[in-house]
């Protein structure tokens, strides 16, 4: 891990680790706009199930604070490497805002995070291995929809997944170049990047504003 | 033209450097930006004052000794040309110019504009060649048959003059593109394959080394890179170390 290079290759993999998480959280959270049941039963099965809890679990939070720390690192290494600022720089003229500016995303979505740790992580926790309350299959939908019955919490995950959209629009090709892929690969991967990099914080923000409305 | 200039003065390395504020007046459209600053310096010295001291060798885009950030832009605000290439008529006239040095820890400045690159020559010395047997018994390279497709992929990175636009411009100050071009432009021929896993390692080592900054994908480099060399060449540099490190 001493090489820039080793260094960004292990940076995205995590990030493509996260991606592929992301996409598993957003089909189980998707169901809750379709069906009450299926979503409980879903959120039931990744509640109990061992494999989910005990090893895929310590894998995500290890990718989480992995992808977060060696984050920081890169950022105080560059940091370090620039020493001097310009008077003027023009930075807007040859490189994206995303690009320039993706430690700031990455600390919003730090935040948003352990505000997400806070309220559902550790409240699980708590319900399953310290207090152990009885098994409920059907308590996980009245829990999410509660969440969203808040306008401030609304308007705080929206801005969280607005900014985490600008963080996957730049971070997800850049964890392939990173990889080695070309900056020319084909047309379908560019626009499968920004079909998911739009696509899904769009949908995570649906589901909270359809469970806000729903129950205005 | 009518010009107001902002020129980074600095004595030497170690003392402190400061923006010094300049009027110009005078200065024909058609000059290019190193012409601008002859008139000046030539003003300086006619007025007993120290001339502003910059890099500057063929004045043709060719030698990449030309090195300037100027109005926030590495080689200024026109594109694919070095500073020597930039013409005045690219202002308006009263227009405000910064004109600063390229910025990098890996860069110290020497004197005003002037700073030192030599952290390049120490990359290319790491690997940025190929061990050809010069005693009279080499192979001709035109009987090797080279892939066209490489053949001007290899020459596109070997156009690289090794200004150091893409480290001033990065945010990182990451020399990946400069090192990029000059591990693709031996890499994507016969004649490098050889020392290819050598190269790429030595050269990375080296790059990290000096202290250059880690590559974050922004792209500004390519943009700003007065050859247009393109990130393919830092994609194909990950993958030829990484190939390197998998089979050592």
């Amino acid at each position: 891990m001493q090489t820039s290079i080793i260094k960004k290759f292990a940076m995205a993999i995590s990030g493509l680790f996260l991606i592929i998480f992301l996409l598993q959280h957003f089909i189980i959270n998707v169901t809750s706009i379709f069906s009450e049941s299926i979503f409980n039963q879903f959120s039931h099965f990744m509640g109990k199930n061992f494999v989910v809890q005990f090893i895929a679990q310590p894998i995500l939070i290890f990718g989480v604070i992995f992808h977060f720390v060696m984050g920081f690192y890169l950022e105080i290494q560059n940091r370090r490497a620039t020493k001097y600022e310009y008077f003027k720089e023009n930075g807007s003229a040859n490189s994206s805002w995303m690009s320039r500016n993706m430690i700031w995303s990455g600390l919003v979505i730090l935040s948003f995070l352990v505000l997400h740790f806070i309220d559902f992580w550790i409240p699980e926790m708590n319900y399953k291995y310290i207090e152990f309350l009885p098994d409920d299959p059907n308590r996980y939908y009245e829990e999410l929809v509660h969440k969203f019955e808040m306008p401030w919490r609304v308007l705080l995950y929206c801005i969280s997944f607005g900014l985490l959209s600008m963080h996957l629009l730049h971070g997800f090709s850049s964890a392939l170049k990173s990889m080695g892929a070309n900056k020319y690969y084909s047309k379908f991967v560019k626009n499968l990047i920004h079909l998911y990099s739009i696509g899904i914080p769009l949908g995570f923000c649906f589901i909270a504003l359809y469970h806000f409305i729903s129950h205005i | 033209m009518k010009l107001k200039l902002k020129i980074w003065r600095q004595k030497n390395a170690k003392s402190k450097g400061k923006i010094v504020n300049y009027d110009i007046d005078n200065i024909s459209p058609d000059m290019s930006f190193l012409e601008m600053l002859d008139v000046l310096n030539a003003d300086l010295i006619l007025k007993n004052d120290e001339p502003v001291s910059f890099d500057h060798d063929c004045r043709e885009g060719i030698c990449g000794s030309c090195s300037l950030f100027i109005n926030g832009q590495a080689h200024g605000p026109d594109r694919l040309v070095t500073t020597c290439q930039l013409h005045m008529r690219k202002f308006n006239d009263g227009d405000t110019i910064y004109i600063e040095p390229f910025r990098a820890k890996a860069f110290p400045v020497i004197k005003d504009l002037v700073v030192d690159r030599s952290a390049f020559d120490r990359i290319q010395h790491a690997g940025g060649y190929i061990s050809i047997n010069t005693s009279g018994n080499t192979q001709d390279a035109n009987s090797i048959p080279v892939n066209k497709n490489d053949a001007d992929l290899a020459f596109d990175a070997a156009t690289c003059i090794g200004c150091g636009a893409c480290v001033a411009t990065c945010k990182n100050s990451s020399a990946m593109l400069f090192v990029g071009a000059k591990v693709s432009q031996y890499s994507l021929l016969p004649q490098g394959q050889t020392e290819a896993s050598r190269r790429v390692v030595n050269m990375v080592n080296q790059m990290d080394l000096e202290g250059f900054g880690n590559c974050s994908n922004t792209g500004a480099c390519e943009v700003e890179c007065p050859k247009g060399i393109s990130l393919d060449n830092i994609a194909r540099m990950n993958r030829d170390f990484i190939k390197a490190k998998i089979s050592s």
